[in-house]
């Protein structure tokens, strides 16, 4: 179950892990935008120094972050092949029907190559550094203008909040109930596919009943300490908005400035 | 006398509406401001059943409650949750916060009360229950009788005018549970707040200003420990009730009623 990279918080205390979650999430919303500003190996190099940069400041490992890009390799390798097949110019090297492989091919698949690895590490930085609570929050936060088109973004985030902190209390769950079942002589893991698809049935089971138990539990709760939906709600959770998150900004000005001017 | 605080009449509830049998059958009872109120019971006798329909999770098939005069529907029920409040017998799944200090403010960020009042409450329930040292940590990792402290803590910080505590306190040691429950008395002397507690403990029944035995659904017994305790004799007593009935059997001279833990030392010194 460790083996979830994607979307898992690593605490810290890193300048990055400081900053207020709302610059992290626009900074890197922001940068996903002006990736697809670069159009040269100067401004590539540039947003890749940056990528790099940021990730150096988290203090995360590089492995970790190498792990998290792993799920994601088949999608990205997939997508490359096609653009370096399906790009013509330049010199060919080689070429069979409609698939050319070129040297604009080649180089245009690198850098689709460098632009996916390059937003998969920015959003893991986003979701290692901050907590999926101030996460929410500043998600929350970003989506107030929608409040206007009567979306219902605060029951929204609060749903998103407790589902994510169900999330450890579910796999807890899960593993208590395999242990149960182990004791009762399941083995998991074990036999062919068919065979091991069946002893998840008596996981899958406990554990749907049990959740729909604990979500009606909890609705209670929430009901009986008053809340109540599209009622307005002060937040014990405080954001503070400091110089950092200003200067964070700032920076991403300047590089997006800096890619305008290198990019041909 | 002064109007009560709760007052129920010919309450019955059922789940099942295809079953003949009710869960709770014509229970009447009221309940006077600033008492504490214990409930007692075998295992689904239907207290837990009794404390939902008080704050109205549930609604019942016949029979109404009024609370603080007026009476409990589907439109009420959000302006009276304002009075009452109820910590529920599973401390498993009634955290909403991520942390214990977010899941106290819960119902006050609920009240849309400024953080700065909502920090000094979380602050001193989280004291009062001595919770504070946990008060980052995640409620869903806590002991069963810490998390039934941060329960407790949720509840008071919204002082609310009557708490329903449905065996709160049963995972708590001896000497939490005892300074818990002088807690909880301070705060019923001092705010003038009504405490119903379901609970299995006898001891802390003896203290009750009022009893409420149910049985199979129905109302047993109601009325003053000394009545419930001498005239139910198959209930488990409470120690000095045990005491007296020994010394008796060992045809001692003692007392025929039932005594108070005062009256039994007074005795006891005689
Ligand atoms: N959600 C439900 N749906 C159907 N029946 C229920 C439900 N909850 C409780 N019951 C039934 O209602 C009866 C009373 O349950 P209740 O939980 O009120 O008992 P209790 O007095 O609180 O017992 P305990 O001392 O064990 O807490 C039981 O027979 C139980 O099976
Ligand atoms: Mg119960």
């Amino acid at each position: 179950m460790n083996k979830l990279i994607l979307g898992r918080y690593f605490p810290g205390d890193s300048l990055i892990h400081q900053l207020d979650a709302r610059a992290k999430l626009t900074s890197a919303i922001y940068f996903i935008v002006i990736l697809f500003l670069a159009n040269n190996w100067q401004t590539y190099l540039l947003l890749a120094v940056f990528t790099i940069l940021v990730m150096f400041l988290t203090n995360v490992r590089l492995r970790i972050y190498i792990r998290g890009v792993r799920p994601l390799i088949w999608l990205i390798l997939f997508t490359v092949c096609l653009q370096i097949l399906f790009t013509s110019g330049g010199k060919i090297y080689f070429s069979w029907g409609p698939i050319t492989i070129s040297h604009f091919g080649l180089i245009n698949g690198f850098y689709i190559f460098c632009r996916f690895v390059m937003i998969i590490f920015i959003s893991t930085v986003v979701t290692f550094t901050t907590k999926p609570m101030d996460l929410t929050d500043g998600i929350n936060f970003l989506l107030q203008p929608l409040r206007k088109l009567k979306v219902p973004v605060d029951e929204f985030s609060l749903m998103l909040s407790i589902a994510l902190r169900f999330v450890p209390t579910l796999l807890d769950e899960t593993q208590k109930i395999m242990d149960a079942q182990r004791a009762r002589g399941v083995v998991f893991g074990e036999g062919s596919l068919v065979r091991q698809m069946k002893t998840l049935v008596p996981i899958f089971i406990p554990l749907f009943t049990s959740s729909l138990n604990r979500s009606e539990e909890m609705a209670n709760a929430m009901e009986v300490r008053g809340y109540q939906s599209g009622k307005p709600r002060s937040s014990y959770r405080q954001r503070k908005w400091q110089l950092k998150d200003t200067v964070s900004l700032v920076i991403m000005f300047i590089l997006t400035f800096s890619l305008l001017v290198l990019r041909t | 006398m002064a109007s009560p605080i709760i007052e129920v009449q010919d309450l019955s509830f059922k789940y099942d509406q295809r079953n003949n049998e009710n869960i709770l059958t014509d229970i009447s009872f009221s309940i006077q401001q600033g008492d504490w109120v214990a409930i007692l019971g075998n295992n689904g006798s239907g207290k837990s059943t009794l404390a939902k329909l008080l704050v109205g999770l549930l609604s019942p098939q016949a029979g109404q409650i009024m609370i603080a005069g007026n009476p409990l529907t589907e439109e009420t029920k959000w302006e009276i949750r304002q009075h009452i409040a109820l910590v529920f017998q599973n401390p498993e799944n009634q955290f909403i916060g991520t942390t214990v200090e977010e899941d106290v403010a819960f119902g006050l960020e609920n009240q849309n009360i400024p953080f700065s009042m909502m920090k000094t409450k979380v602050d001193e329930v989280l004291d009062l229950v001595g919770m504070t040292p946990f008060r980052k940590a995640d409620p869903s990792r806590l002991s069963g009788g810490q998390k039934q402290r941060v329960a407790i803590a949720s509840v008071l910080a919204l002082d609310p005018d009557i708490i329903v505590l449905d065996e709160a306190l049963v995972m708590l040691d001896p000497k939490s549970r005892r300074e818990i429950l002088a807690t909880l008395t301070q705060i019923q002397m001092t705010k003038q707040t009504t405490i119903l507690s379901i609970t299995h403990d006898m001891d802390e029944a003896m203290f009750a200003d009022q009893i409420i035995l149910l049985e199979n659904g129905r109302i047993k017994q109601i009325g003053t420990p000394t009545e419930v305790f001498s005239k139910i004799t198959h209930l488990e007593p409470p120690f000095v009730e045990k005491l007296r009935r020994t010394l008796q059997q060992k045809k001692r001279q003692v007392p025929e009623m039932f005594l108070t833990e005062d009256e039994m030392v007074k005795w006891l010194c005689k």
